[in-house]
């Protein structure tokens, strides 16, 4: 049983290359804790999107390991799909399920994969709607929504499945601003709640007020890493000053 | 006149049962080679896009490139008498079985190609969607792409079987007595052209605008969730 403190996610030395020119990772290791909120920040192309996308493995990485739990899910034996159910994801575009009810986006996973009856999926579902104040959209079909409320629902669907890690690509990035307040607010209160968050985005404002950890990613490696009061306050990366100067 | 003509071709010697025999042999043609074609499309669709999205199935893939690359290449009238009279030459087989063959073989290359667009033109976000959550690649395709496919692909399909129920009018090479080839039989004992082409003409037609309002309709319903 892993709690609060233990490693929940380690990666050990990955790389990634495309199409054997693009070096995506250059030896990337960290150690992401139970309870921890981790922000990776880093100009476009630096992999900080690739190391995310890494952690349950869309992007199989070309060497190295990462384990989830203590088990090498980089191992050919393993079996991702059990691990990934354990691992939520948000991406950028939602991709919420458009052939379906909101409510049959949230209880797809919980009835076809953990064999919740329809009447507890749709139950917890329904809970999780109403905590995100959007139990009215049950029935609506993902094109009813706006961006924000498309994301809010990934993050519902993503939840449905309890996992003990949640990964953000990008979150907000395809928002319009009006709506990026009310996705960064439920990610919070994730947080808040002891919610494990690894988070790619720009919003520095987040990082400061609720990340536990921040990474700063150039060149497909981790340059700098902090608490969000050194990270911002005093950093010591030539890179990352440069790249604090342009955002900031 | 024309109902002396009418009586001639279609009244006399029960003739109309020509046509209507020949109905039921075009739709018992059309009917299962739709089914023969919907299956091996959606076999070589599954390997196909497989292959191009993981890379996996390489042999089958080249065995579905050939197939698709030699039904697509020749004429389906040249296939039909090809299974007809060489690949079952020697046996004494049923025409309406080697013509559900030979239509329903011809269609699945079709076929394969629409459900193939259809499953590619999904994006791949939906994928990456399903495979976070923990669904493996046959759970994400049959419960996220390929709803979402069939829907995308259903207008191109109905036309595809509205060629192949058209296509069917070429049975009469191999001397099966479908529609067209009933109102052949007709034209040859009356000697008249006009009345039992017509008719024919006009029976094709009317299923092929029942087909389609068919389609149509299944169409809007799937389009349920596109407010």
């Amino acid at each position: 049983m892993i709690t609060n403190g233990d490693v929940l996610i380690k990666v050990d030395d990955i790389h990634k290359v495309f199409d054997d020119s693009l070096h995506a990772l250059n030896g990337v290791s960290d150690e992401i804790l139970k309870g921890e909120v981790v922000v990776i920040v880093g100009p476009s192309g630096s992999g900080k999107s690739t190391f995310l996308r890494s952690l349950n493995l869309l992007e199989v990485p070309t060497s190295g390991h990462i384990y989830f739990e203590g088990v090498d899910i980089t191992g050919k034996q393993t079996d991702i799909d059990k691990h990934r159910q354990k691992m939520g994801m948000v991406f950028q575009h939602f991709n919420l399920f458009p052939h379906k009810t909101i409510l049959e986006n949230i209880t797809l996973a919980p009835i076809k994969l953990l064999k919740k009856s329809k009447e507890e999926a749709d139950g917890q579902a329904r809970g999780l709607l109403r905590k995100v104040g959007l139990e009215a959209k049950a029935d609506a079909y993902p094109s009813q929504l706006s961006g924000g409320q498309k994301q809010r629902i990934a993050i519902v669907r993503s939840l449905a499945m309890d996992p003990e890690v949640m990964l953000f690509d990008e979150p907000t990035s395809a928002l319009d601003p009006e709506m990026v307040g009310e996705v960064l607010e439920l990610m919070k209160e994730l947080a808040h709640d002891g919610m494990t968050m690894a988070v790619v985005t720009h919003e520095m404002g987040f990082a400061k007020e609720v990340a536990t950890r921040v990474l700063f990613m150039d060149q497909g490696q981790i340059k700098e890493q902090g608490t969000p009061e050194e990270f911002f306050g005093n950093p010591k990366d030539p890179r990352l000053q440069e790249f604090l100067s342009k955002i900031l | 006149m024309l109902q002396e003509r009418f009586y001639d071709n279609f009244i006399k010697d029960d003739r109309w049962e020509y046509i209507l025999d020949g109905l039921t042999v075009t739709l018992q043609v059309t009917f299962f080679a739709v089914l023969v074609g919907i299956i091996i499309g959606f076999l070589i669709a599954i390997i196909r896009s497989t292959y191009d999205k993981t890379g996996k199935m390489k042999i089958l893939n080249f065995f579905c490139n050939v197939y698709l690359t030699v039904i697509r290449g020749t004429p389906v009238v040249v296939q039909l008498l090809i299974i007809y009279f060489v690949i079952f030459g020697s046996v004494d087989i049923s025409k309406v079985f080697v013509a559900i063959m030979a239509f329903g073989i011809n269609s699945g290359a079709y076929v394969a190609e629409i459900f193939r667009s259809g499953i590619m033109s999904i994006d791949n976000g939906q994928f990456e969607a399903g495979r976070s959550l923990g669904f493996n690649y046959t759970q994400t395709m049959r419960y996220i792409i390929m709803p979402q496919a069939f829907k995308n692909v259903l207008p191109a399909l109905g036309n595809e079987f509205i060629v192949l129920l058209k296509e069917t009018s070429v049975s009469g090479y191999i001397a099966l007595q479908d529609l067209t080839k009933g109102g052949d039989i007709i034209r040859s004992r009356t000697y008249d052209a006009f009345m039992p082409l017509l008719a024919v003409a006009l029976i094709y037609l009317v299923m092929v605008m029942i087909f389609t309002k068919l389609v149509n309709m299944l169409e809007r319903r799937l389009r349920n969730s596109d407010h």
